[in-house]
């Protein structure tokens, strides 16, 4: 099943004269942290599916800096944005497409004063497009009518504005979105970003990510969706220590979709 | 001569006021101007649009539609009645009375029954917000630096405001003219049934005082502006249009950094150099006020330390210590004790061996934000408490290099390996077996 994924990196495109449509940024999570892998391929299956030709950086992808630079170091930031940019702009890429939004912006905003110009797409705009291009058909499938609650990632949200991509495809999916009170621009944070991720968090009478999935699962649906790999980890942690792992699963929107469709 | 005692003594209270104003107001010029420069130029036809949605419209503090609402009517209340301070002030000047009567026929009456309503409004509202403030205790309201002159300031504007309200309406009531002209007392009417019986004479009296102390009241008011968090009331429309333009989640690029980053990578820069490259080194992040930009001290004048932020924060949502408001607080704190050192030593600043680091901002508070821009998204006139956090990080980081321990590990996860954690770069495309 595995080795069913069909990827290629922008070097193997290069070397046969090619150019991809697009680029996928993996983003560190992507390609380390176990859960996010799954969320990796899911989108990989997706992009199979429908032939599109895209392409990986592989070994010559390192971080976009966004941790070091929210944390303060702006020098190791921009050492790997310029890399970074000089790996993209030797292979003319055009439009990048990621499923981390912290990848997604600093990318997207941070790059292009540095000499880094390209279309940045998080994966939910992506694949929404597909939708409304008719390239991608999504259907209900298994999820039919069930409940489902969105967590909106800062840094597709209020950082970028995006709500509706990734309720769009919800919506396809045939799911009963419930919303959180703290929803879209007045999304709660996580409790993962800038750096946060990385460290134990300060003197406090609470955990971030425990507030939040409170917050969820009072919504009492069977799912938790998020387009981000590192709330998904922050929720999923939360929704063990509230020992509800077997009645809620903590999903990205690209493992719904790959679920429904049955690829 | 003595007929024109009242003229002279207007005059001198109006100059006295305005002079005191000015000086106050240069003096907030000098202190935002410690800041640094800051390209905000650009984009004239959007910034005006913002200051227009957001403060002339208030369209951002609607967003809470309690507190909104009643903020709405206190300022339209504000801005129309101080159509009838031009007639005061004539009226002071000239030695006449209710001069606009004059000139605007059946209109004036119109005018002052909106000035009357809206007062009464104003004075509704505000006993509104008195009672969420000191009743209901409504929680943003209170926490982390929340007492003493905060706390104080906040109740005496709500004072302020309904003592010139109520002099307003009283001076209306107890004017005979007025009354008998029975045009445009809409309210006042109704108090002036409690002054039957009052002579003429004592009438008259009361309407003077009423006039006198309302004019009196609004120049200490506009004093007291610069003291207190008030200073919102003119400063919300300079930072709605300065305020940052781009998407939330663009953290400025340094270009001191951009420059010594060039020259590493490479180093064939450093000798294609011309030789006039004299700048001194520049400092890294902010640890004082002075290395803020002036953006960020406009931004913590215009802070009327309402708690939007401080409430939507989930550091401080889950008991932490950060608190985007008194990051905003403590900047304004911070810069006017520079101001009156640099008042006290002839204009230049005599170092006082304290920062905004340390002696108000805690490390503790500056490492528990998760930069998710809640504070940002919240702030009723577009302040940015968050740029200030990630300048005093910078700070921290590249002139102390004192991150968090686990933070250093990330960091030289990424410089080593291309990633926060300890992975090899190589096996980046491990992900697909």
């Amino acid at each position: 099943m595995e080795n069913n994924l069909h990827i290629k990196t922008m070097s193997e495109y290069a070397a046969e004269g090619k150019e991809p449509e697009i680029l996928f940024w993996v983003g560190c999570a992507g390609s380390f942290d176990d859960r996010a892998k799954k969320i990796t391929k899911a989108f990989v299956k997706i992009l199979n599916s429908i032939n599109l030709e895209f392409a990986v950086l592989g070994t010559e992808e390192s971080c976009t800096g966004d941790p070091a630079k929210r944390s303060g170091n702006e020098f190791l930031f921009q050492m790997q944005a310029m890399s970074n940019i000089e790996v993209l702009n030797s292979y003319s890429v055009k439009t990048i497409v990621t499923t981390c939004p912290h990848c997604f912006n600093t990318i997207k905003n941070e790059y292009p004063s540095l000499g880094g110009e390209y279309k940045v797409l998080h994966h939910t705009q992506f694949l929404n497009n597909l939708l409304k291009d008719g390239r991608l058909k999504i259907e209900g499938g298994e999820y039919k009518g069930k409940k489902i609650t969105y967590h909106d990632p800062c840094y597709l949200g209020r950082a970028n504005n995006e709500y509706q991509a990734p309720r769009e495809l919800i919506q396809k999916l045939e799911l009963e979105l419930i919303e959180m009170k703290r929803c879209k621009s007045k999304g709660l944070c996580c409790g993962a970003g800038g750096a946060q991720m990385f460290k134990d968090a300060e003197k406090g009478n609470k955990e971030i990510n425990i507030e939040r999935t409170e917050e969820a699962l009072n919504t009492k649906t069977s799912i938790i969706a998020a387009g981000c790999p590192f709330c998904n980890t922050m929720i999923s942690d939360g929704v063990k220590a509230k020992e509800k792992e077997n009645d809620v699963k903590v999903l990205d929107i690209v493992e719904l979709i790959v679920t429904a469709q049955d690829l | 001569m003595s007929e024109y005692l009242p003229n002279i003594i207007f005059v001198s209270i109006l100059f006295f006021g305005l002079y005191f104003f000015v000086r106050n107001l240069n003096r907030l010029y000098r202190n935002i101007n410690l800041g640094k420069e800051i390209n905000t130029r650009d984009n004239k036809k959007q910034r005006l649009l913002n200051m227009c949605k957001i403060a002339l419209g208030q369209g951002k503090i609607i967003k809470r539609p309690v507190s909104g609402i009643l903020h709405v009517i206190v300022y339209i209340g504000f801005i129309v009645i101080n159509i009838e301070l031009l007639e005061i002030v004539l009226d002071g000047l000239l030695g006449t009375h209710r001069l606009f009567s004059n000139y605007l026929g059946s209109l004036y009456g119109y005018l002052i029954a909106t000035f009357e309503l809206l007062a009464v409004l104003v004075i509704i509202s505000v006993s509104i917000f008195w009672i969420r403030r000191n009743v209901i205790k409504i929680k943003r309201f209170f926490g982390d630096n929340m007492k003493g002159w905060p706390k104080n300031d906040a109740n005496f504007i709500l004072y302020f405001e309904v003592i010139l309200m109520t002099l307003f309406i009283t001076m209306n009531a107890a004017d005979l003219r007025f009354q008998e002209m029975n045009s445009g007392n809409l309210i006042s009417s109704y108090v002036a049934d409690f002054f039957k019986g009052y002579s003429n004479d004592s009438l008259h009296i009361i309407e003077r005082v009423c006039w006198w102390a309302h004019i009196i009241g609004i120049l200490i008011f506009m004093n007291y502006l610069y003291f207190s968090k008030h200073l919102h009331i003119l400063l919300a429309f300079p930072n709605t249009y300065f305020a940052k333009l781009n998407n939330l989640g663009e953290i400025n690029n340094l270009n001191s950094v951009t420059k010594e980053v060039k020259l590493m990578m490479d180093p064939d820069m450093a000798f294609s150099n011309d030789g006039t490259d004299s700048e001194e080194i520049e400092k890294f992040g902010a640890s004082d006020v002075m290395d803020l930009n002036k953006l960020q001290l406009l931004n913590s004048y215009s802070c009327t330390e309402c708690g939007r932020c401080t409430s939507v924060c989930p550091a401080n949502i889950t008991g932490k210590k950060l608190s985007p408001r008194k990051i905003m607080m403590d900047t304004r704190d911070r810069i006017e004790e520079v101001g009156k050192n640099i008042d006290m030593n002839k204009d230049v600043f005599v170092p006082d061996g304290k920062s905004l680091l340390n002696d108000y901002i805690s490390k503790e508070e500056l490492w528990a934000c998760t930069s998710c821009n809640a504070c940002v998204e919240e702030c009723p006139i577009s302040i940015d408490p968050l740029s200030i956090i990630l300048d005093m990080r910078r700070y921290l980081v590249m002139e102390e290099s004192s991150a968090p321990l686990e933070l250093n590990n990330m960091m030289s996860n990424i410089e080593n390996n291309g990633a926060p954690w300890p992975y090899n770069q190589m096996d980046r495309l491990n992900w697909k077996e």
